[in-house]
């Protein structure tokens, strides 16, 4: 068997070659096998796959960057994309703020790869599916289940390289009565560690239990958020609060030093737990280094990139976003777990909602971090200590720093796990998170507005 | 154990070097992916070769902090076997792999069936032989990268001058060839050149940032060429908005409560776009999308009868409208492009749809159906959903309002999956008292449940307001594709409408 990512540096060199001395380089080329199978209405409707190849290549000529890509990997399309990348950076202003190449140093010991989830069919897929649909009788079933496996290398004109792999196995499912939705998640490394039948019995069983919901007035309400809520909060965190370019800025909420969030609450970034997911090192070459950002409630560090870095006089985390211009962004994110349960936090509400996932999140303003967004796949009126009603779905705006503030966490669950967030789905984010008891949450609109 | 397109062997060159008979040679890669399918056992197959370039440079305050040029090439192929799909894609093009890609969407069709639906027609459409291209006056990745710069990093320079804390400024261009063969004979090659520029300021305050954008917060975008960006005279409002975000920063908050609601066309296009374009997508409408993107209020038993809004609510799905972002000669699954009715009188008459869809649901191929790059399964997406005109301008709405607020220009949006309960916040208001425009306000929001919001308008801009907007950021689908949609809009007014919500 040949080393991991071999073939791919092999063509990373052929670029740096035709790249030649008429400009600095930074080479990544990433081969994948990417498919989704989709179902709605309890049938597969929309079934894909492909192989894919990218080569990236960023030319510096004196200051002047440029970045462009190409699927094309013969000495033709090579030399073409080289040619090509070459004069366009030549053709800009410079970059003042260019950090210069990394150097050779460390390289990332992470490996996230399952061989047969690499080899995964469509028929293995389809047979998760079968027994998500088979596990919810009397429901409609809907969503995907997907396998990806990316194998990549990266190399720069400075002599670095780095090679790496990493499999994704994911079934993100509803289950759906004529009247409510019900969330079936799981995300491993792994397909054979999904398992539909039991994603799909826990949606039925949310559906069911939400299947007749009342309405509830607005207002601040004490919840319980479960992994997917928590999930959706760490992806703006993390895309504009612990983003050292827009704290430099000015935009992010970020204050080091400061204790911004309750005493419980400790967040780090680490690629290289067994537990998550991923390459372990960046499109800049760093490799992703274990970071905290909040420990016991003080925020302590920021996510940065080479550019970021040398503006702020310190060194890359590994965390290019792989947009200088959007700003590093930390990943493989762990929010601490507790040591309740979540019958537990369920059990310590007097009154309060239990919110399964949240939906449609946009930012009102990123500095304050107060957005809107809504509740969905299984919204729960919680009194006296247990679960009494399903309630119709609630609009919220809400500060998700502020929800997380000195004394507002009232709970950590024990549960934590690999979840998605609303913009993690539309961009494959993902955050090891428990379910969260908090103070209150601001529900500004419902059904009738 | 490498995975295969490594392997692959290049028969055709970019698109870039195209010569004389480069269409032939992928018309027949895209026939021996299609070939592929039908003799592993599909009863329906297409497919589409796509080369695709792109150019994006942003600037932020007199730095040009990217540029990126992305090209990519290759065959996605569709295969019918009894009611259920597969699709393959690869980059390779060569007449080998592109067969190869055929069998593998049969197989993958095979596997939907383990979990199979209902049976399953497609809507009939004339297999057509056709050649389409949009219409260009400068091609935009002709124009030289220094010039280009030079307007970025100028128009920033100018709003960090006039006192933007940060000033940021950006285009986007694509260059998509399309060669699409079906089983049913179609043969259709297709060109769409598209770009657009996007302008900001923003104000950075101790406690919370203001932005002024400019000329939307999604920009302006459409089938032409540079010329689009020339006309936008981003020189000419650079400093406005740069004044604007600062005086924001100073401006009272808009007030919470009811009143009369004045929307610019520029927010009229984001409003159309999520809670009438998404809604009559007939994919959500069928439940298709409810895993991701959610599903629709509209019932389709309903179609034909059902109020959607006040009478003076007229809008159509026109993928005809020269230039417009939305636009294009034929479908991906080769239908040919058309003007739907959607609300006509305030009534619901119309959907997005595809040849599947539309069998399903009774009603003819719509032609909406579109795929991002070659390796994404073409799906229903906008055209270009927007309002007919009406009879008022802007200023005849705002002196005919005795209390309300005019806004503008989108700050955030987010609605719920039926695509009833919708938020809106502006980069800008200006309260309205007796039929004149009066203070800036800041954090301008309003929200509403959608049948009852397009109820309560009243005042519709007419054809001296119309903008084309388009937008290239829309995201549906799983895997996510982004789409690029065209809205016409027009001022409009909206009685008694709760705005002011705030965390």
């Amino acid at each position: 068997m040949s080393p991991v990512g071999e073939r791919e540096l092999e063509i990373c060199n052929r670029v740096l070659a035709s790249v030649g001395d008429r400009a600095e380089a930074i080479v990544q080329v990433s081969t994948g096998r990417h498919a989704l199978t989709r179902f709605a209405n309890s049938f597969i409707h929309q079934n894909v796959a492909e192989d894919s190849t990218e080569v990236s290549l960023t030319a510096v000529v004196q200051g002047r960057l440029a970045t462009a890509s190409s699927t094309d990997t013969s000495d033709r399309g090579i030399g073409r994309l080289a040619d090509g990348t070459v004069t366009a950076a030549g053709l800009r202003p410079p970059d003042p703020h260019w950090p210069g190449l990394a150097a050779p140093g460390e390289t990332a010991e992470v490996d996230h790869w399952d061989q047969a989830t690499w080899a995964a069919s469509p028929v293995e897929r389809a047979a998760v599916v079968r027994a998500f649909v088979d596990a919810g009788p009397g429901t409609g079933a809907a969503g995907f289940c997907s396998t990806d496996a990316v194998v990549t290398g990266l190399a720069n004109s400075a002599g670095l390289s780095q090679t790496g792999r990493a499999t994704v196995a994911q079934l993100d499912a509803l289950a759906r009565t004529g009247t409510s939705d019900g969330l079936g998640a799981e995300m491993s490394r792994s397909l054979g560690d999904l398992d539909g039948g039991r994603a799909g019995a826990t949606a039925a069983q949310k559906a069911r239990a939400s299947a007749d919901p009342v309405e509830l007035d607005p207002g601040h309400y004490e919840v319980v958020l479960e992994p997917a809520c928590v999930a959706s909060m760490l992806d703006f965190l993390a895309r504009a609060g612990f983003n050292a370019k827009a704290h430099a800025e000015g935009q992010s909420f970020v204050h080091l030093g400061e204790a911004q969030f309750d005493a419980s609450v400790n967040l780090w970034s680490d690629a290289s737990d067994p537990r998550t997911l991923g390459v372990g090192f960046d499109g800049e070459g760093t490799p992703h280094q274990r970071l905290d950002l909040v420990r016991d409630g003080v925020t302590v560090a920021l996510a940065h990139d080479r550019r970021s870095a040398a503006q702020a006089g310190t060194r890359s985390t590994g965390h290019f976003s792989g947009d200088h211009a959007a700003g590093p962004m930390p990943t493989n994110l762990f929010l601490g777990s507790g040591t309740q349960s979540v019958d537990a936090l369920v059990g310590a509400v007097e009154r309060g909602l239990l919110v399964t996932d949240f939906w449609y999140i946009r930012f009102l303003d990123p500095k304050t971090q107060v957005v809107t967004g809504l509740t969905r796949n299984g919204l729960f009126l919680i009194e006296g200590g247990r679960v009494t009603s399903a309630v119709r779905n609630l609009r919220f705006t809400q500060s998700f720093v502020g929800a997380l503030g000195p004394g507002r966490v009232l709970g950590l669950g024990d549960d934590g796990r690999l979840a998605t967030g609303d913009l993690g789905a539309l961009y494959g984010w993902f955050h090891h998170v428990p379910t969260l008891r908090l103070a209150a949450w601001n529900f500004t609109g419902g059904a009738k507005g | 154990m490498w995975p295969a397109q490594l392997r692959c062997a290049r028969a055709a060159p970019g698109p870039a070097t195209a010569g004389l008979g480069y269409g032939a040679r992928v018309f027949d890669v895209a026939t021996a992916a299609v070939e592929g399918a039908l003799a592993a056992g599909a009863r329906y197959a297409d497919a589409r070769v796509m080369t695709t370039r792109t150019e994006g440079m942003r600037a932020q305050n007199q730095v040009v902090e990217s540029l990126r040029q992305d090209e990519s090439a290759g065959v996605g192929v569709r295969a019918l076997i009894g009611s259920s799909w597969g699709f393959f894609a690869t980059p390779c093009l060569d007449n080998a792999s592109a067969r190869a890609a055929g069998a593998q969407a049969a197989d993958i069709a095979r596997a939907s069936a383990m979990v199979a639906g209902p049976a399953l027609e497609l809507a009939p459409v004339t297999p057509a032989q056709a050649d389409w291209s949009s219409a260009w006056e400068e091609h935009p990745l002709q124009i030289p990268l220094e010039a280009k710069a030079d307007l970025l990093v100028g128009v920033t320079r100018a709003s960090q001058d006039a006192g933007a804390s940060l000033a940021g400024a950006s285009y986007a261009v694509w260059d998509t060839e399309r060669w699409f063969v079906s089983s049913e004979d179609a043969r259709i090659s297709q060109r769409i050149v598209e770009c657009g520029a996007y302008m900001e300021a923003i104000a950075v305050g101790d406690s919370e940032t203001q932005r002024r954008s400019y000329p939307g917060v999604l920009g302006q975008y459409g089938t032409r060429g540079w010329e689009l960006v020339r006309e936008l005279d981003l020189e000419g409002n650079a400093v406005r908005i740069a004044e604007e975000a600062q005086a924001l920063l100073r401006a009272p908050q808009c007030p919470a409560g009811t009143t009369d609601l004045v929307l610019g066309s520029a927010q009229m296009a984001l409003q159309i776009h999520e809670s009438v374009g998404h809604a009559i997508e007939l994919d959500r409408i069928l439940g298709w999308e409810a895993g991701l993107a959610g599903t629709s209020w509209l019932e389709l038993a309903r179609l034909g009868e059902l109020r959607f809004g006040s009478e003076v609510m007229n809008i159509t799905a026109d993928a005809t409208l020269p230039g417009a972002l939305g636009s294009f000669g034929y479908d991906d699954e080769g239908t040919p492009a058309q003007c739907t009715d959607i609300v006509r009188d305030g009534r619901w008459v119309g959907v997005l749809s595809g040849r599947d869809s539309a069998a399903l649901a009774g009603v003819a191929a719509g032609g909406t159906v579109r795929g991002d790059g070659y390796s994404r399964l073409p799906m229903v997406r906008m055209t270009n959903v927007g309002m007919l005109p009406g009879t008022s301008s802007l200023d005849e709405m705002i002196a005919a309002t005795e209390d309300g607020v005019y806004m503008d220009a989108n700050r955030s949006w987010s609605i719920d999956d039926k695509r009833l309960n919708c938020q809106f916040g502006c980069e800008i208001g200006w309260e309205i008292k007796g039929g004149v425009l009066g203070r800036m306000l800041r954090n301008p929001t309003y929200t509403g449940i959608g049948p009852q919001f397009w109820a309560s308008m009243d005042l519709v801009g007419n054809e001296t307001e119309r903008r084309f907007w388009g937008t290239p950021h829309c995201g549906k689908g799983q895997p996510v594709q982004t789409g690029h949609t065209g809205h016409p809009a027009v001022p409009s007014r909206f009685r008694n409408v709760r705005v002011g919500v705030r965390g």
